[in-house]
């Protein structure tokens, strides 16, 4: 019996010690890019405050979308130098606990709710387009945290979906997410076409522990966080397996920056609860070419601004302002990067 | 063994279209547009139902908000988690009824009577509620549970267990006492103002009360054979008293006299989730084919029928698009050319014209 508790202990200290490792990245000598942050970049209307930052966005205008875990999980609209516009979605019953909000190409608002399993579409000014995945009924009572394994996957039904991408064509990919372990690609009208990955977390290509931020690439290639995996894998648009990218640290989440060249942001999050020292070895966020090639880093954690607090996710439309939306000092932070050498050159 | 296959594809084509129609049913031309225009912090969500009244108001009694459980309590109360709106004929926002009430917790019917009544029927609070037409609250049956039952049932969108009501020993499904609800799904009149609760889901039985709401009797039990249902889903009265109830789980309606009674069935008409019956002369029965909020690669059309079955057409599929319907809960048909239809799915009322 003693034997066993200790084996236990040794293989528990194992995994803290490997995981916590797993965090800082393994590439080194990535140059550092420069940047300047924007203080006080929002501007609230007195009386109203932001939660948990966990999502923003920005639309062709620049205006600045953030749905954040607040008295409920509320999105605000902002425009382009800050200040509030207007709040969406208020008393919506897709909302309750947010994790992402994506805008598409024709500045339709998408939000993503790990908390209702509901993907929603609203239009430009704010009404409901489509709806994906459906709430857990109330009249079925209070849902009791799962415990076990996962239950089958299911074509129209999320289980706490994390994040919306969309390629060229419209056609609409999620990651989906903390109780199944898969991405899954829909048509433009919501039907659904295939997935990668199943309820199962695996470690194979094309398998996922905790898909936790999507975006499509303009070759309609499909990059997914793989958090738990620390690592980003990148599939094609049939969700078949290209490559993996396991150097940058956890894959939290990334941001891919659009035009003829694009760039990727990859967010080496750091949250509370890790080891004493890990702010000076992690936290940091890449930016890389589409190729893989890391182009440099930037940032560090820091409760206080311009350190960050768990980057959860980025906006990267000008990839030279990168909105960053923190989940753990509830706050949104702008950076302005200036073009590091070998961005130049491109 | 090619011969066997082809019997058993004709078999299974045969199967696939309502009994007793050997023809294909005709395809209805239609069209659907969302008739409503919401004031910019009005959402709405799951609709579980539609009606108009008399004037051309739209009512529209949906899940939205934020359904909560209290902590720091006794024992968990619920609260909130849907709201009844009101639109003038035009689908412009006239106004919110009842906002904040005591028994909106997750919405599944609302019907207005001849007199322009709004009865709203509630499948979590089991509560039946009618308002006057100036949206004063006249008439309750059922009562809400005071707390959450605790523990709470785990995780997932089971069927609704066996019921049985709050008392012991009775027929499965049966309901007991029978002024109480567990989780009722409509509401349907006579000419008499008899009251005919569809309860439902929890409970698979009709109760009966008069038009002053006192109880006079109640029948069905869980099960297959006449007078016994899978769940009861929706409920319409015909003109002469005659009570339809639509039996989704087992495929069918059935029909019974102003006091019970089975008359006979209607069946071949799929997941018979909501029907409505047309007022005047000439009666025809709606009835949707509701796809499962897990699937919208499969059914989800509307049928037209006549009181005796008799197919008259078919229109619409499962899907997300305008003209396409997501698990339809209501159908309001006080027109029969013209048709509102709430969806659970797409979290929107859709003006349905017939060509």
């Amino acid at each position: 019996m003693p034997r066993y508790l200790a084996c236990t202990f040794a293989a528990l200290l194992l995994t803290a010690v490997s995981a916590a490792a797993q965090q800082k990245a393994t590439i080194t000598g990535v140059a550092d890019i420069p940047f300047t942050p924007v203080p006080n970049f929002l501007k609230l209307p007195s009386g109203e405050s932001l939660g948990e930052s966990v999502a923003v966005a920005t639309n062709s205008k620049g205006h600045i979308f953030v749905y954040h875990r607040r008295d409920t999980t509320r999105l605000f609209e902002f425009d382009r130098n800050g200040i509030f516009l207007k709040e969406i979605g208020k008393g919506y019953y897709g909302f309750e606990f947010a994790h992402s909000v994506r805008v598409d190409k024709d500045d339709n608002i998408w939000t993503v709710d790990e908390g209702t399993n509901l993907v929603t579409k609203f239009s430009p000014d704010g009404k409901v387009l489509m709806v994906l995945g459906r709430r857990p009924p109330a009249v079925d009572g209070p849902v009791v945290f799962p415990v076990g394994p996962n239950p089958p996957s299911q074509k129209y039904i999320l289980c706490r979906p994390t994040d919306v991408g969309f390629d060229p064509q419209g056609n609409i990919f999620v990651s989906d997410g903390y109780c199944n372990n898969r991405v899954v690609k829909y048509d433009r009208n919501g039907r659904f076409l295939a997935q990668a990955g199943s309820e199962k977390a695996g470690t194979a290509l094309g398998e996922f522990n905790l898909p936790h931020g999507l975006q499509v690439d303009e070759r309609g290639n499909v990059w997914v966080a793989d958090r738990t995996n620390n690592r980003y894998q990148v599939l094609d648009n049939n969700l078949k397996p290209i490559r993996e990218i396991t150097n940058l640290g956890v894959g939290w989440t990334l941001c891919i920056s659009p035009g003829p060249h694009q760039y990727v942001f990859h967010s080496n999050s750091n949250p509370n609860g890790n080891a004493p020292g890990t702010w000076e070895t992690t936290g940091e966020i890449y930016k890389t070419e589409l190729d893989g090639t890391v182009i440099g880093k930037f940032g560090k954690p820091g409760k206080v601004a311009p350190g960050f607090q768990v980057v959860h996710m980025m906006d990267c439309r000008n990839p030279n302002e990168i909105v960053l939306g923190e989940i753990e000092s509830w706050r949104v932070q702008k950076y302005i990067l200036q073009p590091a050498s070998r961005t130049a050159t491109h | 063994m090619k011969l066997l296959k082809r019997l058993l594809l004709v078999a299974c084509v045969a199967a696939s279209f309502p009994a007793g129609a050997q023809t294909p049913v005709p395809a209805l031309d239609f069209d659907a547009a969302n008739p409503l225009t919401l004031p910019d912090d009005i959402y709405l969500g799951e609709v579980g139902g539609v009606a108009t009244s008399s004037r051309g108001d739209i009512y529209v009694y949906t899940r939205t908000g934020h359904p909560t459980v209290s902590m720091a309590t006794a024992r968990p109360f619920a609260h909130g988690g849907s709201r009844l709106f009101q639109f003038d004929r035009n689908g412009r926002f006239t106004r919110e009824i009842g906002a904040g009430l005591y028994g909106f917790l997750f919405a599944a019917q609302v019907r207005v009577d001849p007199q322009d009544n709004v009865w709203v029927v509630d499948e979590m609070s089991a509560m039946i509620m009618k308002f006057d037409p100036q949206g004063r609250v006249a008439l309750l049956l059922g009562r809400k549970a005071e707390a959450l039952n605790n523990p709470p049932r785990a995780g997932g969108a089971g069927p609704a267990g066996e019921g049985g009501g709050r008392g012991g020993g009775r027929a499965p499904g049966a309901g007991a006492p029978q002024d109480v609800f567990n989780r009722p799904t409509d509401v349907a009149w006579d000419a008499q103002g008899n009251i005919f609760v569809a309860d439902g889901l929890g409970n698979a039985r009709i109760a009966k009360f008069t038009k002053d709401g006192a109880f006079v009797k109640s029948w069905g039990q869980r099960g297959t054979a006449n007078s016994e249902f899978a769940s009861v889903n929706s409920i319409a009265v015909d003109a002469q008293g005659n009570v339809y109830a639509a039996d989704a789980g087992n495929h069918r309606i059935q029909v019974f006299d102003n006091n019970g009674t089975f008359r006979r069935e209607i069946t071949g008409v799929g997941n018979a989730q909501a029907i409505c019956m047309t007022p005047g002369p000439n009666q025809v029965l709606y009835v949707s084919n509701s796809n499962p909020p897990t699937d919208i690669d499969t059914a989800g059309e509307i049928a037209k029928m006549r009181l005796d079955g008799t197919m008259i057409g078919k229109f619409g599929k499962a899907g997300k698009l305008p003209k396409e319907f997501g698990t339809v809960n209501a159908i309001d048909c006080r027109s029969e050319s013209t048709l509102y239809v709430g969806e659970i799915g797409n979290f929107r009322v859709q003006k349905v014209t017939m060509k």
